[in-house]
């Protein structure tokens, strides 16, 4: 523990302070000192990153090649392998077989009725885990007919089929590859947190380049998306496996294949599928964003439904999303459990031990015969079908009607009083010694090493000629970070403490954890319209989950000697919650924000959707101009500034930590 | 005779740190001082082990004093920074990947503090593991397998996931599964530790049992001295990674080599140790019927204090090689023996 003295912590206020009035009267002192630089970079300091990379980037597709294969001929190949299966799948769901050229193709044989579909999923369902788990899968299903959003779903489902079976298969053998090898863990790392820190759109753009618009490359982008914490759950589950089980498996005599696919794959299943369970929910959040690319079903419709502003047909589908994500989401956890259960096996033929699958294949068959002469066992007939858009959007209509007054005072106070002044400090604060201070921050907290992490990668953020971006993207985030903090920690702390608002506050944070990011938009842009405000809104309450999970968990799991100790010292309840549990949950607490900023930086480029002047907005555009090189470096931009507040975050919870003897 | 030794090793040094294998080189027997100064630690410092077959080897230690390092550098899970294994006359040492393969599926069987079984099988599954690695035909590795369970009690739950097992039926699993290729050498690394000490008493006894018939040469790891003497012919004591003292239960309870070793020995009641022929007065002296020198004191202490006269000793073959009397037999339950 280190000795404080007073001076420093009076050296660190007044740091802080110049930095703040550095901020409001930076660029005037930059006229006076007739020293434009400090404020805005030279053009002719900037290193041409962009063009740089994109020129690269065309090289590779057009000239590179190994020997007669061309880097082209590669990628095509890729996506051919993937086109199948995916073709295949969406035939099945979707579209039908269909066999002959042209916009007239003959259908040989229709897609899956959907009754079929449906009681294959109550099956399954039943086979996982009970009726009631099936009833929920069934009525999801049902959901989806009846409101209309049968074909676009299916086209999603497909999607999910082969995205998610690649994802978890490339990310398990890849998680193999690094156990096997700790150089190749080495290397992994930080490209994995490089990859989990950039934001999607950075890397659509590339995608985009290399495989076209369409369905494959939205299906390559999701699986990039998805696969990571499969590589990093693989990891971690192999090196779990009690070490005896690794001695016993070596004393058994087991080659080094068996070893792992006999002895440790097995005994690290449940961990494994947890991390399925993530590629699969991973797959789904991708949905909106791989529309941009060419992936139709939902995502598409809530795409199209937020450009045109249709509240209505955007929340629908949105919600279909929703539905369609705990339906797998349900069947895939019960199934991961199914296969760690105690199962014996019953005796019988074939056909007696797997009646279910039997009864949906002949279902599948009997609806395909009998389709030939009604329809309504093929698709859900288009009359029955229920809508809600028009509810929303009259429920908007209302309240912009008679409240609008009240909605515009909260945003003209925000902006005001909260918004504007960070904004106008963060851009005002010249950066050299912005990057001064980060680097003295990172020496203090975390060492030399830090220190220089935190320089160079400032430092490269404004020779990118991108710093005013990056500010905005810095005050933007703080900003909502700052208030999901100030909301989700009391929440988390009040969870924690009484039992009724825990059980409250866990299906709010449940139900927006589950929503797509996207959907959060609509409702906000139709109320506040578009702007800074509206953004930091979706961001709040995008990011508000992680603040409260771990508030709660640091609060609870402060150990009960402790409590007692505080009791018995005749602490009242707020003493005992400001003097023991709240210092006790300090790291728990940080590490919350941690994950609060991270992902408050990735709802940001979607945010720019709505007008946001930021880091976002330019991924965007680059999205949009397929320019590569501008994507890769804004998103790279983005990435670093997530590294660093990571990495000061984490120093200081361990810093935390250590003096509380949590941790040595 | 001498029985013929099957395991035996020669100045291993286990040792952890950067550059260990170099700073071995450099000197091959270092001092203790000498591996803390360099920042290494050493596991397991210079062990020297003969056994002979078919004797139960126990290696006793605390928690961190290397024993569960030593076996396994004894089985070659552990690489050992320096020294020599000899099994069957073969350096272990030096086997290739596949050649030490092949002694581990047919030579040794190895059984787990917590018994690491495999969740995802049953007990027959499990058992057969060691079969289906080698891939043995399904039906005769079936057929073990069966035999096995039924040797170690678990007969008729052949199809429970381990789970659904008490702790004690559990590493009755483990046993049947190390025995299941007939190994020569079975390394038992605190077998009963995880278990409650009823369960402990009764496992030992069974333990017992299998060895009077089948015979193997066993290294045995425990971090209880009473179950060391209980089981043990001879019992290597570790400190620190170095072994103190090996020797049988009666020879460390009589003449414990250091001071270390005593404090082990001092709250053993010591007539479970020792053998009548430790304490007989030699000479052809005493009345009534014979008690044999290999018999432990517990056992004949009530007949000896009940005859009126010292009873006569006798070795294996039947001969009189001493007597034995109140006097001698009471000094052991209540005499000095007891504190010194």
């Amino acid at each position: 523990m280190k000795v404080r003295l007073t001076w420093q912590s009076s050296a660190a206020w007044g740091l802080v302070l110049v930095t703040i009035l550095l901020g409001w009267f930076g660029r005037d002192l930059a006229k006076a000192l007739d020293a434009r630089w400090l404020i805005k970079i030279p053009s002719s300091w900037v290193i041409p990153f962009k063009t740089r990379i994109s020129s690269a980037m065309s090289w590779l597709v057009e000239d590179a090649a190994i020997g007669p294969v061309s880097f082209t001929d590669a990628t095509r190949a890729i996506a051919w392998l993937i086109e199948q299966p995916y073709e295949l799948m969406l035939s099945l769901l979707a579209h039908g077989f269909l066999y002959g050229p042209g916009p007239a193709p003959q259908v040989l044989l229709p897609a899956a009725s959907w009754i079929a579909v449906t009681i294959a999923v109550i099956a399954l369902g039943h086979f996982c885990r009970n009726w009631g788990l099936a009833a929920v899968a069934g009525a999801c299903f049902a959901y989806l007919a009846v409101f209309g959003q049968w074909d676009s779903a299916m086209v999603t489902l497909a999607s999910v089929v082969i995205a998610v079976p690649i994802g978890a298969g490339g990310g398990l053998l890849t998680g193999i590859w690094a156990y096997r090898h700790p150089r190749g863990e080495r290397i992994l790392s930080p490209v994995l947190d490089l990859m989990q820190t950039i934001p999607i759109f950075a890397y659509l753009v590339p995608i985009l380049f290399m495989f076209g618009f369409g369905p494959v490359s939205a299906l390559v982008a999701t699986i990039i998306y998805a696969t990571p914490p499969m590589i990093r759950i693989t990891i971690m589950a192999l090196k779990a496996v009690d070490p005896e089980i690794l001695d016993f498996g070596r004393m058994a005599g087991t080659t080094k294949r068996q070893l792992m696919w006999r002895v440790l794959v097995p005994s690290a299943s449940q961990s494994l599928m947890v991390g399925v369970n993530q590629v699969i929910m991973l797959t789904l959040n991708m949905v909106i964003i791989a529309s941009m690319i060419g992936a139709g079903g939902l995502g598409f419709d809530v795409l199209a439904a937020l450009r045109r502003l249709d509240i209505g047909a955007g929340f629908e589908a949105g919600i279909a999303i929703v539905v369609l994500a705990i339906a797998v989401d349900r069947l895939s956890q019960a199934f991961a459990e199914r296969m760690g259960q105690i199962h014996h096996t019953s005796p019988g033929s074939w056909a007696a031990r797997h009646k279910r699958t039997v009864l949906v294949l002949s279902l599948l068959m009997i609806t395909w015969v009998l389709g030939r002469f009604s329809p309504l066992l093929l698709d859900y007939p288009a009359s029955q079908t229920i809508t809600t858009g028009a509810f929303w959007n009259d429920a908007v209509k209302y309240l912009n009607v008679n409240y609008f007054d009240v909605f515009e005072a909260v945003k003209v106070f925000f902006l005001q009083w909260f918004l504007l002044p960070i904004k106008k400090t963060l851009l005002g604060i010249p950066w050299p010694w912005a990057i001064a201070m980060l680097t003295l921050l990172g020496w203090r907290v975390g060492g030399w090493k830090l220190a220089a992490l935190c320089g160079v990668m400032s430092a490269l953020i404004a020779v990118s000629g991108l710093w005013a971006k990056a500010m905005v993207t810095v005050y933007l985030c703080g900003a909502s970070v700052i208030l999901a903090t100030l909301i989700g920690v009391p929440l988390g702390v009040l969870a924690a403490l009484n039992r009724r608002a825990g059980i409250a506050i866990n299906l709010l944070i449940d139900t927006l954890q589950t929503l797509p990011s996207f959907v959060y938009l609509i409702p906000v842009v139709m109320l506040f319209r578009i702007g800074d405000f509206t953004a930091m809104i979706a961001i709040v309450l995008y990011a508000l989950a992680p603040a409260v999970r771990y508030a709660a968990h640091g609060v609870r799991s402060v150990s009960g000697e402790l409590i007692e100790a505080g009791l018995v010292s005749g602490c009242t309840r707020w003493q005992l919650l400001r003097l023991v549990r709240l210092p006790m949950a300090l790291p728990e607490i940080l590490l919350g924000i941690n994950q609060t900023i991270m992902l408050a930086l990735s709802m940001l480029v979607i945010t720019a959707l709505v007008g946001t002047r930021d880091l976002g907005q330019e991924v965007y555009i680059a999205l949009t101009k397929a320019d590569t090189g501008r994507g890769l470096v804004a998103g790279l931009a983005i990435a670093f500034i997530a590294i660093i507040a990571d990495r000061l975050v984490n120093a200081g919870a361990r810093g935390a930590r250590i003096r509380f003897g949590l941790e040595s | 005779m001498t029985p013929k030794t099957k395991l035996s090793c020669r100045n291993i040094w286990k040792l952890y740190g950067a550059n260990a294998e170099a700073f071995l080189n450099g000197n091959p027997s270092p001092s203790g001082a000498e591996i803390r100064k360099a920042g290494i630690i050493g596991a397991v410092r210079n062990a020297r082990i003969d056994i002979a077959e078919g004797e139960i080897f126990i290696i006793m230690g605390l928690s961190g004093s290397g024993k569960s390092t030593l076996v396994r550098c004894l089985s070659r899970l552990i690489e050992p920074t320096g020294g020599q294994v000899l099994f069957d006359g073969v350096d272990l040492l030096t086997a290739s990947e596949q050649e030490l393969i092949e002694i581990r599926r047919h030579k040794m069987g190895m059984v787990f503090q917590h018994f690491a079984l495999l969740p995802h099988l049953t007990v027959l599954q499990n058992v057969m593991f060691p079969l289906t690695v080698q891939a043995t035909p399904k039906r005769e590795a079936d057929a073990k397998a069966r035999e096995v369970v039924e040797l170690v009690g678990l007969k008729g739950r052949e199809d429970y996931y381990p789970r659904e097992l008490s702790g004690g039926q559990q590493q009755r699993v483990g046993i049947a599964r190390s025995l299941v290729t007939e190994p020569d050498l079975w390394f038992l690394d605190e077998p009963f530790s995880a278990l409650d000490p009823l369960i402990r008493r009764e496992m030992q006894d069974e333990f017992l049992r299998l060895q009077a018939r089948l015979h193997k040469t066993i290294v045995f790891i425990t971090h209880d001295f009473e179950e060391a003497v209980r089981l043990a012919d001879r019992i290597a004591i570790m400190k620190d990674g170095e072994i103190i003292q090996i020797a049988t239960p009666e020879e460390l309870v009589l003449n414990p080599a250091t001071e270390y070793v005593a404090e082990f020995t001092r709250h053993i009641p010591r007539s479970k140790v020792l053998t009548v022929g430790g304490i007989m007065t030699p000479g052809t002296d005493g009345a009534g019927p014979p008690v044999p020198a290999a018999s432990r004191v517990s056992e004949v202490a009530e007949q000896i204090i009940a005859a009126d006269a010292p009873r006569p000793v006798c070795d294996e073959n039947g001969r009189i090689i001493g007597s034995i009397g109140r006097t001698a037999v009471a000094r052991v339950l209540f005499g000095a023996g007891q504190a010194a």
